[in-house]
Order: C-alpha cells, then sequence, then structure tokens
C-alpha cells in the first residue's frame, strides 16, 4: 500500500519513486520542503540517509535528519571546510578569549596591589585643607 | 613493473586504482580507516562529486575536513559535528562571560581607585570632577571591548535593552567586588 502520489514526500518525489506508509524518510522530509531532502541527498545521498536512520531509535531521527541538514547546509555554503571551518572557528574564539581572560585577570592583579600602594599612601597622609593650600603659597613667596 | 598499489578507496571497492584516480593522492594505501569512514557516512560516489568541484589545491582540505565530519558522525549518529559545534558555542558563551567580569572587576577597582586619590588631594581640587570619570570604557588590549555587546542585546536568550545597561553594570561590579572579596 503506498501514499497516492500527491502525498509523496519529498525523498520520494526527489527520487521519483513511490511512497510506500512506511517510508522512513516521510515523517522528516515532507512534500512542502523538497530543497531539504535535495541538499541532504547532494552530500549523503538517500541510500546512507535511510541507512543512518534506520540504525537510531524512533525518537532520535528527527534531531539526527535537522543536523544532517545543517551539515548538509554548511556543505553546499562552504565545499572545502563545511561544518569542520565552523569547529575551528569556534576553538580559535575560545584560545581567543582565553588569553584575553588571562590579560585581564594579570591586570587585575597589577591593580589589586597599586591598591594597596595609594591606601597605604592615604593613611600616611591624610586630606591636606584649604590651610595646607595657604601654607603652601606662603613658603613660595619669593623675591619680586 | 613495479606498478603503485591501490589506493585506500580502490582497495575496499574492489577496482582497478588508476593513474588519475581521484582518490588516490587523499587516501592513501596504509590508512585503509580513514576512507572507510568516508565512505561509510557520505558514499564514495557523492566523495567523488565533491572533489571533482573543487580546484586542486583546496581537496587535501576538504578530504580532511570531510574525514572529521565523518569520524564525528560515526561517533555521534544522532548530532555529529553539530553536537560539537553547540557545546563549542557554550563554551564561548561562558567565556566571554567570565571575560566581562573580569573587566568589569577592573572597572570597579579603577573607579575605587579614584576615589582613594581624590582622598589624597586637597578639597578645592577634588570638588571639581574628573574628565575620567565621565566615560569608562573596557578595552582589552587587543581592543576587544566586551560589556558594550550586551547594549546590543547580544546576551543569548536574555535580550538586555540599553535602558538596562546601567543595571547590568551594577550587577557586574556586585560580582566583581565579591570575586575580589574571594581572594583576599
Amino acid at each position: 500500500m503506498s501514499n497516492p502520489t500527491s502525498s509523496r514526500c519529498a525523498a520520494c518525489k526527489y527520487l521519483r519513486r513511490r511512497c510506500p506508509q512506511d517510508c522512513i524518510c516521510s515523517p522528516y522530509f515532507p512534500s512542502n520542503d523538497p530543497q531539504r531532502f535535495a541538499y541532504v541527498h547532494k552530500i549523503y545521498g538517500a541510500s546512507n540517509v535511510g541507512k543512518l536512520l534506520q540504525q537510531l531509535p524512533e525518537r532520535a531521527r528527527f534531531e539526527a535528519v535537522e543536523s544532517l541538514y545543517y551539515e548538509a547546509l554548511c556543505r553546499i555554503q562552504d565545499p572545502v571546510y563545511g561544518c569542520a571551518g565552523i569547529v575551528s572557528w569556534l576553538q580559535q574564539q575560545i584560545h581567543d578569549v582565553e588569553s584575553e581572560i588571562a590579560k585581564t585577570r594579570a591586570e587585575i592583579t597589577v591593580f589589586l596591589n597599586s591598591n594597596i600602594s595609594i591606601s597605604e599612601l592615604n593613611t600616611q597622609h591624610p586630606q591636606t585643607d584649604d590651610m595646607g593650600m595657604e601654607n603652601l603659597s606662603n613658603k613660595h613667596k619669593g623675591p619680586l | 613493473m613495479g606498478a603503485n598499489p591501490p589506493c585506500a578507496s580502490c582497495k575496499l571497492l574492489r577496482r582497478r586504482c588508476g593513474k588519475d584516480c581521484i582518490f588516490a593522492p587523499y587516501f592513501p594505501s596504509d590508512d585503509p580507516h580513514k576512507f572507510a569512514l568516508v565512505h561509510k557516512v557520505f558514499g564514495a560516489s557523492n566523495v567523488s562529486k565533491m572533489l571533482l568541484e573543487l580546484p586542486v589545491h583546496q581537496r587535501a582540505d576538504a578530504v580532511s575536513s570531510l574525514v572529521f565530519e565523518a569520524g564525528a558522525r560515526v561517533r555521534d549518529p544522532v548530532y555529529g559535528c553539530v553536537g560539537a559545534i553547540s557545546h563549542l558555542q557554550n563554551q564561548v558563551s561562558q567565556l566571554k562571560m567570565q571575560l566581562a567580569v573580569a573587566q568589569a572587576e577592573i572597572l570597579c577597582i579603577r573607579m575605587q581607585q579614584e576615589e582613594a586619590l581624590a582622598s589624597l588631594l586637597p578639597r578645592t581640587i577634588t570638588d571639581q570632577p574628573s574628565q575620567h570619570q565621565k566615560s569608562f570604557t573596557l578595552h582589552s588590549s587587543n581592543g576587544v571591548n566586551v560589556l558594550p555587546q550586551f547594549i546590543n542585546g547580544d546576551f543569548g536568550s536574555d535580550n538586555i535593552s540599553s535602558n538596562n545597561f546601567g543595571m547590568v553594570i551594577q550587577d557586574y561590579c556586585l560580582e566583581a567586588q565579591r570575586a575580589m572579596l574571594d581572594r583576599q
């Protein structure tokens, strides 16, 4: 027993074959999104996708197809590096941010040390008032 | 006489390995596992088509990335490479948060230093607002400015508008002060 021609899934439509009731692709490749299957088929091939899905429990198949689609998209957009390019870029970002954190923490240590010096200065030299300024200006009265 | 041994792909596919075999430069016979992995996930035919569409100088990199992705898919049949990407994105987010806290810590320390220095000076001078107090920008040594990202709402799932920026700074200052107390 197969689905009528009008309700074939995107995979069976693309492959121009009958779509059986138990078609493994039909829950994940609806006929209203033909590009989804086209991309996945271009990179992985319908046969490999079918084998992969059969090896997975049903509850995991939707996620698997989503990830296959995403990877296929990445590969089509970047035929040389695909998803591996994104992994590499993220690893570089991690390295850069970790370096930045290390530098920032080193700066904090420097600031904390200078903070100690300032508080020591503060206790040794309490805040001067206007009298202090007058004394200063008196001291600097030189010959005219 | 002394013909080259078939490449790993032709060995696996049990066919003659011609001089112009597209796989031979990238799948040497001493590493059969590499081609087996790629063939299992992508299929020899698809790999061949992909390589043919690329200029020769890019094919080695393409094969390396295909091997990487195939390996990820075999290890994790559900998520493949996407699982690794998701994990790395989380790591990047967490590290950026740590960086923001550290930068807020410096901001707090600078503010404290300004106050401490101001208290050393005579009152007539301290009455005038310091130009430096008017704007604090956080720049790392390579010019990376982390906190302003949050002004643009680049905060993952949390949408922080510019109106909440003051609250964000306050929160990070509290976090930074806690970090400093922990260190003592």
